[in-house]
């Protein structure tokens, strides 16, 4: 039986046990006035659990064991004799049977493999058995222990509520593993990077070339990974060209709907600006390419810019900046109205316009909010990847020209490990180096703006 | 005695009086309110230039899609009696129906029928596919092949797009040749819901990518739901203030805004490299999203159960409920709607995430709508991706239409979302 109808199976019986423990429950009558420990729903639970569980710890285990056992006993057979010694010609043979055995080739290459087949079936087959038998007897006897148990005071609700808290840690953790996983294999696969070429070549180098040569005798085979031109390309299209059209219209956005905008304007007009947010990051990508990009290159071939670029920075970061525009205005809209009243009553009262007010005491007091949001804005535009995959460029340049194309670190991680790869060539891996650069950024990004905006919200309560 | 400097002494002894109806105060005022004008102005302005970006967003979206929901199909007359198709009527009803027609040239067939009736160069007005109408044409009725039949078949992207209205001068020619034959019409492509990818675009459908995303999505779903409303029960009810708890909850709040691509990152490395499951499978792709996805229903979910008022935990511990009783039984029901929004919420923007799937390789050309979740899948936004890189012209609309149902189906989420919450959150 495969496993996963064998599994069935056990949920099945699973669902069986239930509701015989839990008819058994019903029959608990009181004794002496005192009603039974447990709702019959929870031995039922109980019940269940015990026949489900180890059953499948079980299985899970065999799993992982069992092609090994298979194994053994193919390589322990005469006619496995002629295998060839472990090595690529072995697994090459054995990979065929296995092809064969679960139908995805129809004949053999290597007639060893057609030879082993039959042999490979049968102790398959066997270890199939044994398992089945071990998980029948599994689930019923981990049943029937439970079952034997249910008594008056017996107390099932304590014991199933024990494993309920046990699930609920182990799903918290898997955030921790998550991070974990990210941190490990993001530095797990920069080391080896970092074997091939040098960090301080990779963070102060100012040529990015990472075409890594067909032949390995080739000239400048190794490519070069300066990364700088990366780092700013970066900086220059999501921190500088996308605040410059975010900061002023977001804040401005926040303002009005916080301070002037009637309240059916403001219900109105906040979901709005945020669909801004829910687009989806490549409907702007190809909105910039498409519609942005071709019309920013004729006008500054109008305005005597001839070396306009089709794959601007300037399109790549306006667009950006528009999608930025909701982050920035509800960080603002938050740290604004968190301002306390008083302080607007205040300066009302001395005789200052609305606009006054806001500029010379509104602002200040939640600038510690807006910088924090803006940080956060930051760190999601250095992070984002569809838009200047598709209107930003390949080339690696250092320049401050918005008409002309550079490159990002999310274009060149998109680059790199899209297409033709072998996983071991320094060209893939510095993808995982960049990814390691760009998720220490943001978490960096991060932090300093929770903690600025704490710091702030704690200034005022 | 000491006495003021007499600088320091106001000259006139009375009290100094601001006129505030003289005209030097007017004009400050009327300045000052200007200013005011102005910043309110610059207010409105920016929320203006906000939305109108969205809409232009929107419009031109819709005005280059919608035509990439139509077709441009012309009337082909065969003469299959006198074509180089050699296939017996009778052995269609068979068995061996399909090898007989995976044998005949078709395509040899059409073009032959294309230069007799459109003239020397008539099989470029036709789509490379239009062989294929032609053999469906005759799998649903063998007759046809006795003697001569008219057969609607797709034109050519060139006349395609002349029929919409933006055509070279050549193809607006030839269409106007057709016309006045009257055997051309354009029509609902109900080929472009119903096919997945091909490399002509008059051929290309959205359902292969729509199916892939379902399959992800469900994927995502089933793995991020449970896990992201468990830890946030834990969090919220039971956790001991300790430092494990600290670093979960630091762990969550930085996974929320890590960004999607180094998500990308941690599925190439661990579920491809590391445990070998297969490439572009929407089951990679749905735990890749599950774990981006997760942080944002933990979050959610925490809001909406801290909002469960204390009174009603009480209320249950006081009439002797456990606390996995209290709950499971009172405060998860009645978080539940704010836990849906979030999820909902979660769910679009997985929905409409790119980066991460090209990381583990769900940009491969899929010519058939994937069967199950190991097998080779691509979803919207990736197919949106892969078709704005094509050359020819045809793709433009059918990536704008492909960004439209992308954009119906997130509206629609999100539309359930604010319906959700207007319809079940309680205030308390």
């Amino acid at each position: 039986m495969s496993p996963s109808t064998l599994l069935l199976l056990l949920l099945g019986f699973g669902v069986i046990a239930f509701f015989t423990a839990r008819a058994r429950g019903q029959l608990l009558k009181p004794a002496g006035g005192v009603r039974p420990h447990s709702r019959p729903n929870y031995h039922g639970w109980y019940v269940a659990l015990w026949a489900i569980v180890p059953a499948a710890i079980f299985l899970f285990v065999w799993s992982i064991v069992s092609p090994g056992l298979v194994m053994q006993s193919v390589l322990s057979d005469p006619a496995a004799a002629q295998l060839p010694p472990p090595g690529m010609d072995r697994d090459a043979v054995l990979n065929e049977m296995y092809g064969l055995a679960s139908g995805t080739i129809e004949a053999a290459f290597n007639p060893l493999a057609e030879q082993l087949l039959p042999i490979y079936r049968a102790a398959d087959h066997f270890y199939a058995l044994i398992a089945t038998v071990a998980a029948v007897l599994l689930a019923f006897a981990g049943a029937a222990f439970a079952f034997t148990r249910i008594k008056h005071e017996f107390r099932a609700r304590t014991r199933v509520e024990r494993i309920v808290m046990g699930v609920l840690l182990a799903a918290s953790l898997i955030a921790i593993l998550t991070t974990f996983g990210i941190v490990a294999s993001l530095l797990f696969e920069s080391l080896r990077f970092f074997g091939h070429v040098s960090p301080i070549e990779f963070l102060t180098g100012l040529t990015w070339s990472p075409q890594t040569a067909i032949r390995a005798d080739q000239v400048g085979s190794s490519g070069a990974f300066g990364a700088v031109p990366l780092f700013w390309g970066t900086i220059f299209i999501g921190a500088i060209i996308a605040m410059v059209v975010a900061i002023p219209l977001g804040l401005m956005s926040a303002i009005y709907l916080t301070q002037y905008a009637r309240p059916a304007v403001r219900t109105w007009m906040k979901p709005l600006l945020e669909i801004l947010a829910g687009v989806p990051t490549v409907v702007y990508g190809y909105f910039a390419a498409l519609t942005i990009a071709p019309a920013l290159r004729d006008f500054a071939v109008m305005m005597g810019i001839t070396s306009a670029s089709s794959e601007s920075a300037l399109a790549a970061g306006a667009v950006m900046g528009v999608m930025i525009i909701p982050f920035v205005s509800s960080m603002a809209d938050d740290s604004l109205t968190a301002v306390p009243q008083s302080m607007r009553d205040g300066s009302l009262a001395m005789g200052a316009t609305t606009s006054e007010t806001i500029r010379r005491v509104l602002v200040p007091a939640a600038l510690p909010g807006v910088v924090g949001g803006v940080l956060l804005a930051v760190s999601r535009a250095i992070g984002e990847t569809m838009i200047v995959v598709m209107a930003a460029g390949l080339a690696a340049n250092l320049t401050a020209n918005p008409f002309a194309s550079v490159t990002t670190v999310t274009t060149q991680i998109v680059q790199l490990l899209t297409g033709d790869q072998e996983f071991e060539s320094a060209k893939t891996l510095a993808a995982f180096a960049l990814g390691l650069v760009l998720f220490l950024v943001t978490l960096m990004l991060n932090i300093i703006a929770l903690r600025v905006v704490k710091k702030y919200r704690e200034a005022y309560e | 005695m000491n006495t003021v400097p007499a600088d320091l002494v106001d000259a006139p002894t009375a009290p100094r009086t601001t006129d505030w109806s003289g005209p030097a105060m007017q004009r400050r005022i009327a300045k000052r309110y200007a200013s005011e004008r102005r910043f309110r102005l610059v207010g409105l302005g920016a929320i203006l230039l906000s939305a109108a970006f969205l809409a232009f967003l929107l419009v031109s979206m819709l005005a280059q899609g919608l035509p990439g929901f139509t077709q441009t199909e012309i009337r082909l007359p065969i003469n299959f009696a006198s074509s180089t198709l050699m296939i017996d009527p009778a052995t269609l009803r068979g068995f061996d129906a399909d090898t007989a027609l995976a044998g005949a040239d078709f395509e040899g067939a059409t073009a032959a029928a294309a230069d007799a009736a459109f003239g020397a160069d008539g099989a470029r007005l036709l789509s490379d596919g239009a062989w294929l109408k032609v053999r469906d044409a005759v799998k649903d009725d063998p007759e046809i092949l006795k003697g001569q039949a008219e057969i609607w078949v797709p034109a050519s992207v060139a006349i395609d797009i002349a029929a919409k209205g933006d055509g070279a001068p050549e193809a607006e020619q030839a269409l106007a040749n057709l016309k006045a034959r009257d055997i051309v019409k354009t029509g609902f492509n109900l080929g472009f819901l119903t096919a997945a990818d091909a490399t002509d675009p008059t051929l290309v459908g959205i359902w292969g990518a729509l199916k892939g995303s379902l399959l992800t999505m469900f994927v995502t779903l089933i793995l991020a739901f449970p896990v992201g409303v468990l830890s946030a029960v834990y969090l919220e009810e039971y956790a001991p203030k300790n430092r494990w708890t600290d670093l979960i909850e630091v762990s969550i709040n930085n996974l929320a805004a890590v960004p999607s691509i180094i998500f990308g990152l941690l599925g190439l490395a661990v579920f491809l490299n590391f445990m070998h499951l297969p490439r572009s499978a929407p089951i990679v792709g749905g735990l890749t999203l599950a774990l981006m996805t997760m942080p944002v229903i933990v979050i959610a979910g925490r809001n909406a159960i801290k909002s469960v008022p204390p009174s009603i935990r009480d209320a249950a511990l006081g009439i002797g409920a456990s606390r996995v009783q209290v709950v499971f039984h009172h405060v998860l029901p009645l978080a539940l709607p704010g836990i849906l929004t979030g999820t909902i919420i979660g769910m679009a923007r997985a929905l409409g995430e790119t980066a991460p799937l090209l990381m583990i390789g769900m940009r491969a050309f899929i010519s058939s709508s994937p069967t199950g979740f190991t097998a080779p899948a691509t979803v919207l936004p990736v197919q949106v991706f892969l078709w704005s890189d094509e050359v020819s012209k045809g793709f433009v609309e059918k990536t704008s239409a492909a960004i439209i149902v992308l954009l119906v189906f997130l509206l629609a989420m999100n539309g359930v979302a604010i319906y959700l919450r207007n319809k079940f959150e309680t205030r308390w």
